[in-house]
């Protein structure tokens, strides 16, 4: 391994960000308590850095670090999503956390290191990098989760996430090692040359393989690996939880592409089955359940292994129909559940979150705004155009009948009429009762401005989605075989 | 040869729909409801004077595609802005935007609440229906298709009536499992059908049987829910009695066409030999919507709900003509969905009439309204007695051709499809003698004659009501290179078919 000016360069957004937050562990003891909406400005300053710099770094498909590392554009498509989630987030956070009196400097700090952890994991290259990525992500996660001290319901999801998180990274681990014995390498291009060999240690590699596919469902809360999320999307902070349903999916389902696509490209019918069947699986649960649901935090946690199933769909066929499919699907999404979070956490009742669709009733009569763009996301997530939801779920759509599965299709389409039952819901609610007093939207302008992006930029992939599409085309040309 | 040199149908979408959002400032105007429902009458009459540049620009001889527009839209898959128009759509689109006035003038009494959001909703859903009419790009009409139900849903379910969350929920599901079944056919249309979503290249390729037969049922379940088809039409009730009048009148007169729209733009010239495959079953649900439509009208007690079922009775007929696949059939299911257009509509209308003055849509509560409202009184009898079929006024000339074109091939289908008229006379009569003749009972509602907006309301429509019954023939020229070149089509695939 050497340690020469191009791997620094390469990883440059990476040690900005690192370094950005350890500044701001400083500063936090430093900066007085009123002072404390600088760390958040702070805190973008350093993603917009990384933004410019990863794009700055586009286009090169360059193999750092004798190979441990990559930087392409595709990871980097999946790290400037991820920033601008993280941007969101931030934007979301600085009235929420001094509603709840949890603004404390250290929150940017984990939001800073998670951010590099997901960084870390859409760009490894070797199957120890990625686990470094994902545990590095998922202990600033099992913090963040647990913010809120003096809540019962914070602490014992921070808990529940931290046990279940540990258990699927030991096995995500066996499963890389048992790869490693099968093949001698843990690189995800070695992996690839070995399993397309024909004379492949064959038992190995699946045993290994099916063990990281429990990991990476885990991470993406596919079924049947995601009982954790409707607990832990409910007790975490809605802000964290919206940073963890948008950006963390995403870049579990970047490792997803990057380790099933390359490294197990060889033996695809071995795992295309088992995908289907999760991806099923993920859409019936997923929807299904969501309709019982009168928690909209719990709601949004169903409807997100639900869009998981969807998701998933999109890895069945090398092409790059599947590819960019996929990449609009997570892209698209990032910005709807983000903003719907954003929404909840604006919703006040007396002191405290107003998460339950009771407490959205009539919303239309007394925040207009609010309801639209409530409503926004709500058709965007059920996939009704002219919003990007729909967009995502056409192409999910158009890559499952190229790839010849016109069942999955239907079964997928019947699935989205179901779930559209529970959007429409609370569309219903906001619109069509009358309001309850005690509920308000209390919104400020740096909150206000994350809503106008999200709501924004849903409409605006599903009516002008070219420049995105475009940039989505770009970032997947070195990666479709 | 248009007579503005503006992409007209690309103005006649956004016009309504970026006007609409002109109307948002005047939410923080207090007392400005009665501008804002000049401004919304001005502005769709504008752009009912706007799409007549279509009839007077329209080529008759051609069956072509006119006023086209294309633009690449997404760069991915091939999506393209394209739009165009025949006759079938032409007639259509004017019909759309003729009616909209009328839905301003009968909200303008009866919608007190939040009146820009809904003329604001009324103007976006205008831009949208015109769009459904004229895209000519697969995907560009599923967006439109499917977005219409947006404001549809909330026109129901904002200033719907009591029960109107069971109503909008039950609407909106059922036309969106339908819809999404088309979006199935559409996506598998691009790989069979020659890696375009383009509407007339796709109508240029024979598919094969099998696909054509899983295709038109996929696109049958799309169709047939918004016609609605007899399984498939008891959202149709609910949302029209829970609707305010103008959404009725748009559910009826627009929505319901674009069922019937879509079996003749898409169903018959992609997949005629499934088509002609499918036809006893079409022939089946129609006859059994025909009868059942009306038989339901018979046991309504509620002046809507008689009227939603003579709907799914009428456009009974409508699938029946187009589906015998001649001249006289289609020309008269195309004539059937504008008449039914302008009668159902009218008759939404005149409920609308009443109920803004009663608040009660129930037969039992009314009676000798002919003593106190004698210039509505002979407006609602005139359009019933279209309804019913008088030959002179609208609808006979749809339902005659249907019926002929009918006889020609099936004579015994023909007969039992007649019964539309018998007892379309006896839902009909039923409705007048219960609320126009008999005894005038006194009750705590007065009842004043028409006011200046009815009026303008109702006026011009019973002037197209009668224009079209004596002289049917300008109407059916827009329709007549259309339509043959649409019977070209699945005639030239029927010898295929019969070989089988």
């Amino acid at each position: 391994m050497s340690f020469s000016a191009v791997n620094i360069l390469g990883t440059m957004p990476e040690i900005y960000l690192t370094f950005f937050g350890c500044i701001l562990l400083i500063l936090e003891t430093m900066v007085p308590k009123e002072k404390r909406p600088w760390l958040a400005y702070f805190t973008i300053i350093g993603l917009v850095f990384a933004m410019v710099a990863s794009i700055g770094l586009n286009g090169k498909g360059l193999p750092l670090y004798s190979g441990l590392y990559i930087i392409d554009p595709f990871s980097n498509f999946f790290k400037i999503t991820i920033y601008a989630a993280a941007i969101i987030t931030v934007l979301l956070s600085l009235p929420y956390l001094e509603q709840e009196d949890i603004h404390i400097g250290e929150y940017y700090a984990f939001l800073l290191f998670s951010v590099v952890g997901m960084m870390v994991m859409v760009s490894a290259g070797d199957l120890i990098t990625l686990f470094l990525g994902i545990e590095l992500m998922s202990l600033c996660f099992y913090v963040l989760v647990g913010l809120k001290r003096d809540s019962t319901r914070s602490v014992e999801a921070a808990f529940k996430y931290f046990l279940l998180g540990a258990f699927s990274a030991a096995i995500l681990l066996f499963g890389i090692s048992f790869l490693y014995g099968a093949a001698g390498t843990e690189t995800i291009s070695g992996l690839a040359n070995f399993i397309n060999n024909p004379g492949a240690l064959r038992p190995m590699v699946i045993v290994g393989m099916i063990l990281t596919l429990v990991g990476f469902t885990f991470k993406v809360s596919a079924v049947p690996f995601h009982m954790w999320t409707p607990d832990v999307y409910e007790g975490a902070p809605t802000v964290v939880t919206g940073f963890m349903a948008a950006a963390a999916k995403i870049a579990a389902f970047g490792v997803f592409l990057r380790v099933f696509w390359v490294a197990f490209s060889g033996n695809r019918h071995d795992w295309d089955l088992l995908i289907i069947l999760i991806s099923i699986l993920s859409m019936a649960v997923g929807n299904l359940v969501a309709i019982l649901q009168t928690n909209l935090k719990r709601m949004l946690a169903y409807s997100s292994i639900g869009h998981a199933g969807y998701a998933l769909m999109g890895l069945l066929l090398p092409n790059r129909e599947s590819l960019f499919a996929l990449l609009f699907y997570v892209f698209t999404y990032m910005f709807m559940t983000l903003g719907a979070f954003g929404v909840i956490l604006m919703m006040r009742k007396k002191g405290v979150e107003g998460e339950d669709i009771s407490d959205f009733t009539g919303l239309h009569k007394r925040h207009p705004v609010a309801a639209f763009v409530m409503l926004i996301f709500m058709f965007s997530l059920a996939g009704i155009p002219p919003f990007g939801g729909f967009l995502a779920k056409f192409y999910i759509f158009f890559a499952v009948i190229h790839a010849g599965y016109t069942w999955l299709a239907i079964v997928g389409v019947l699935f989205a009429a179901i779930g559209a039952y529970y959007y429409i819901k609370i569309v219903m609610a906001m619109y069509m009762k009358e309001p309850e007093e005690t509920v308000v939207f209390q919104s400020t302008p740096m909150g206000r401005l994350a809503l106008f992006l999200t709501a924004g930029t849903t409409l605006i992939l599903g009516v002008y989605p070219a420049p995105f599409v475009e940039y989505i085309k770009s970032s997947l040309a070195l990666f479709v075989p | 040869m248009t007579f503005l040199s503006i992409p007209i149908l690309t103005f006649l979408i956004f016009f309504p729909i970026v006007s609409a959002l002109l109307l948002l400032p005047f939410r923080a105007i207090p007392n400005s409801d009665r501008t804002v429902r000049i401004l919304a009458l001005v502005l769709t009459c504008v752009e009912f004077l706007l799409s007549l540049d279509l009839i007077l620009g329209m080529h008759h001889g051609s069956y072509q595609m006119q006023f086209t527009e294309d633009h690449l839209w997404i760069p991915f898959a091939n999506i393209h802005y394209s739009l165009g128009v025949d006759g079938i759509s032409i007639v259509l689109i004017v019909m759309t935007t003729f009616l909209l006035p009328m839905c301003v003038l009968t909200s303008w009494k009866g919608i007190s609440t939040r009146v820009v959001e809904f003329m604001m909703t009324l103007l976006i859903l205008e831009g949208i229906m015109v769009a459904v009419f004229s895209a000519t790009d697969f995907v560009l009409f599923y967006v439109f298709w499917e977005a219409m139900l947006i404001p549809m849903y909330l026109i129901i379910g904002v200033w719907g009536g009591p029960n109107r969350l069971y109503a909008t929920i039950k609407f909106f599901l059922y036309t969106l499992a339908g819809s999404l079944l088309l979006l199935l056919v559409i996506v598998s249309l691009y790989f069979v059908g020659g890696h375009t979503f383009n509407i007339v290249q796709l109508m240029g390729q024979h598919y094969s049987r099998t696909f054509q037969d899983f295709a038109f049922l996929a696109m049958f379940a799309a169709f047939a829910v918004k016609v609605p088809m007899f399984p498939f039409h008891t959202w149709l009730p609910d949302a029209h009695v829970e609707a305010p009048t103008a959404g009725s009148v748009i559910l009826a007169s627009v929505m319901l066409k674009m069922g019937a729209y879509g079996f003749l733009r898409f169903s018959l010239p992609m997949f005629p030999d499934a088509s002609h495959f499918f036809t006893p079953l079409i022939f089946g649900l129609s006859l059994a919507g025909i009868i059942w439509g009306a038989m339901m009208a018979l046991a309504q007690e509620d002046m809507k709900k008689l009227i939603a079922y003579s709907s799914v009775s009428h456009m009974g007929i409508v699938t029946l003509g187009i589906f015998v696949f001649n001249y006289q059939g289609i020309e008269g299911a195309m004539m059937g969905m504008i008449n039914h257009g302008v009668t159902t509509g009218a008759l939404f209308l005149c409920v609308g009439v009443l109920y803004d003055r009663t608040h009660s849509r129930q037969l039992s509560d009314y009676g000798g309204i002919a003593k106190v409202m004698p210039v509505f009184s002979t407006m609602f009898m005139i359009f019933s007695m279209s309804s019913l079929g008088l030959p002179g006024l609208n609808s006979f000339v749809g339902e005659f051709l249907v019926l002929l074109g009918t006889f020609r091939t099936h004579m015994a289908l023909a007969t039992l499809a007649t019964t539309v008229i018998v007892l379309a006379a006896l839902y009909m009569l039923y409705l007048l003698t219960r609320v126009i003749w008999g005894v005038y009972v006194q009750r705590t509602w007065s009842l004043p004659d028409l006011n200046r907006y009815e009026w303008g309301a109702l006026l011009p429509l019973v002037l197209v009501v009668i224009w079209i019954g004596v002289e049917p023939n300008p109407l059916l020229s827009f329709l007549h290179a259309s339509v043959s070149h649409l019977i070209g089509q699945v005639q030239g695939a029927a010898p295929l078919a019969s070989l089988r």
